[in-house]
């Protein structure tokens, strides 16, 4: 019997979770800002003592997996599409929803001085054989990637020479990897990979800002630790993070 | 409602299988028959992608075959295109990810066919390739069978490899279940049911005859 009851408390602990307990809040992070994020939480839990469990995925995957019924506290979106849809059903807590960064596209290639030689000119280079964006069906950068390319008037030269990543890292990795030339990709992820390369910003005013907006979640809106992680996030320190990270800040 | 990815699976599997067969058939006779020490070697690695995660092999196809990578280099000098993002690139990822699934049941068919009837064969003065041709490939059938569903039907539903691979062309290589996890991720569960369905019940369909046929056509070892 011993036996019996020691297999069934080894079952018992390897089926809980570890993220059970009320002293932690799980948010679900579009890809795109998951390093920031990681550094917010690890900042906020030294000031804190709350534990924070990031997921990261698509917007649109995450946001299926929430209305599917996922137990996420926070909701930290690449768009404030989702979001609001969120806030329209008991499943968002509509009050809370915040825009918490401006991302900004960033035209990049891991060649050291091909973007800095041609700028934006090399958007009408047909030696290029791959440009790599995100699927603007999915991800908003990828969104953001086309709207630009169309007001830029090139969106027909590179029709059929792009590649699309599911999300902003995947893209991310297409270029990295060679594979792809150049690339649209978040400033962020310029500035925090190590990799040699070159990059320009991308005019705002060629795509609709991309709005990453952050709500809470209906699991989470008697977490402590949610609620002071969401207050954490619009302080004025969570900014500076955001703001060194690659992204525009809202005031 | 856009069936191109569909096209695209089912051309990618036929041609996977192809030359899976050409690839396939010599090395599982090989594994089959040799002596050699290296045969446990040359085992492990054709059972890789069993193990392996499918975002394990895209990783490394996608810088092998990119155009800084060894053969994708090569493959620029050559055609001047890249291999990653193009149909062929998929058929070489989707031969990788299913290389154990043709390889194996060969080797088995081709191991229970056994030396009698091969010695038989030679004895009467056939060549080896006559023995093979006439003799073990009628016997191995059941495995050619297994071998060519098995890889058809796991590349049909192969997505990681793709997706990293691939780079997801409408037309070129959005093959059909990058095509669903899209429609998923876009909320279109309409559509993402109409392909979910249709591969659920191809692929019941395909391994329901391959199983009958299996029963009906038991080895017949003389």
């Amino acid at each position: 019997m011993p036996t019996l009851r020691a297999f069934f408390l080894i079952l018992a602990a390897l089926v809980s979770s570890s993220s059970v307990n009320a002293q932690s809040v799980a948010v679900a992070v579009a890809s795109n800002f998951h390093e920031p994020m990681q550094k917010l939480a690890r900042d906020f839990t030294t000031k804190t003592g709350f534990e924070v469990d990031l997921i990261s995925g698509s917007t649109g995957g995450l946001y299926a997996q929430i209305i599917n019924g996922a137990p996420y506290d926070l909701f930290v979106a690449a768009d404030s599409e989702r979001p609001t849809r969120l806030a329209t059903t008991e499943l968002g807590m509509a009050i809370t929803q915040k825009t918490i960064a401006l991302g900004q596209l960033a035209l990049w290639s891991a060649d050291s001085n091909l973007i800095d030689r041609l700028g934006l000119r090399i958007l009408l280079d047909d030696s290029i054989r791959f440009l790599a964006i995100a699927n603007p069906s999915i991800a908003p950068y990828g969104k953001a990637a086309q709207q630009a390319l169309n007001n830029m008037g090139v969106w027909e030269l590179w029709t059929d020479r792009i590649a699309f990543g599911q999300n902003i890292a995947q893209t991310y990795a297409m270029v990295v990897t060679n594979n792809a030339e150049i690339g649209l990709v978040s400033h962020s992820q310029v500035i925090s990979s190590k990799e040699t390369g070159s990059f320009l910003l991308i005019p705002e005013s060629q795509y609709e800002p991309i709005r990453q907006d952050m709500i809470l979640l209906k699991r989470g809106a008697h977490n402590v630790a949610a609620r002071s992680l969401l207050k954490y996030l619009s302080s004025a320190e969570a900014r500076t993070v955001i703001r060194r990270s690659g992204y525009l800040v809202t005031d | 409602m856009d069936f191109t990815p569909i096209w695209i699976s089912l051309r990618l599997a036929s041609i996977t299988v192809i030359v899976l067969l050409i690839v396939g058939t010599p090395l599982a006779w090989w594994l089959a028959h040799t002596q050699s020490r290296s045969r446990a070697f040359v085992e492990a690695l054709v059972a890789l992608p069993l193990v392996l995660p499918p975002t394990v092999l895209g990783f490394y196809l996608l810088i092998l075959l990119g155009p800084a990578g060894t053969i994708g280099s090569f493959w620029v000098e050559l055609t001047g295109n890249t291999l990653t993002f193009s149909f062929l690139g998929l058929v070489i990822a989707s031969t990788v990810y299913s290389f154990p699934f043709a390889i194996q049941p060969l080797q088995t068919a081709f191991e229970a066919v056994g030396k009698a009837p091969l010695e038989a064969s030679a004895t009467l003065g056939a060549s080896p390739f006559d023995t093979f041709l006439r003799v073990a490939s009628p016997l191995a059938l059941r495995g050619y069978v297994s071998a060519i569903v098995l890889a058809f039907a796991h590349t049909l539903g192969e997505f990681g490899v793709v997706l990293m691979v691939g780079g997801n062309i409408p037309g070129v290589t959005k093959v059909i279940s990058i095509a669903i996890f899209e429609q998923v991720e876009t909320l279109t569960y309409d559509q993402a049911h109409y392909f979910s369905l249709g591969l659920l019940i191809f692929s019941f369909t395909v391994l329901f005859g391959v199983y009958t046929i299996n029963r009906r056509m038991p080895i017949n070892r003389t």
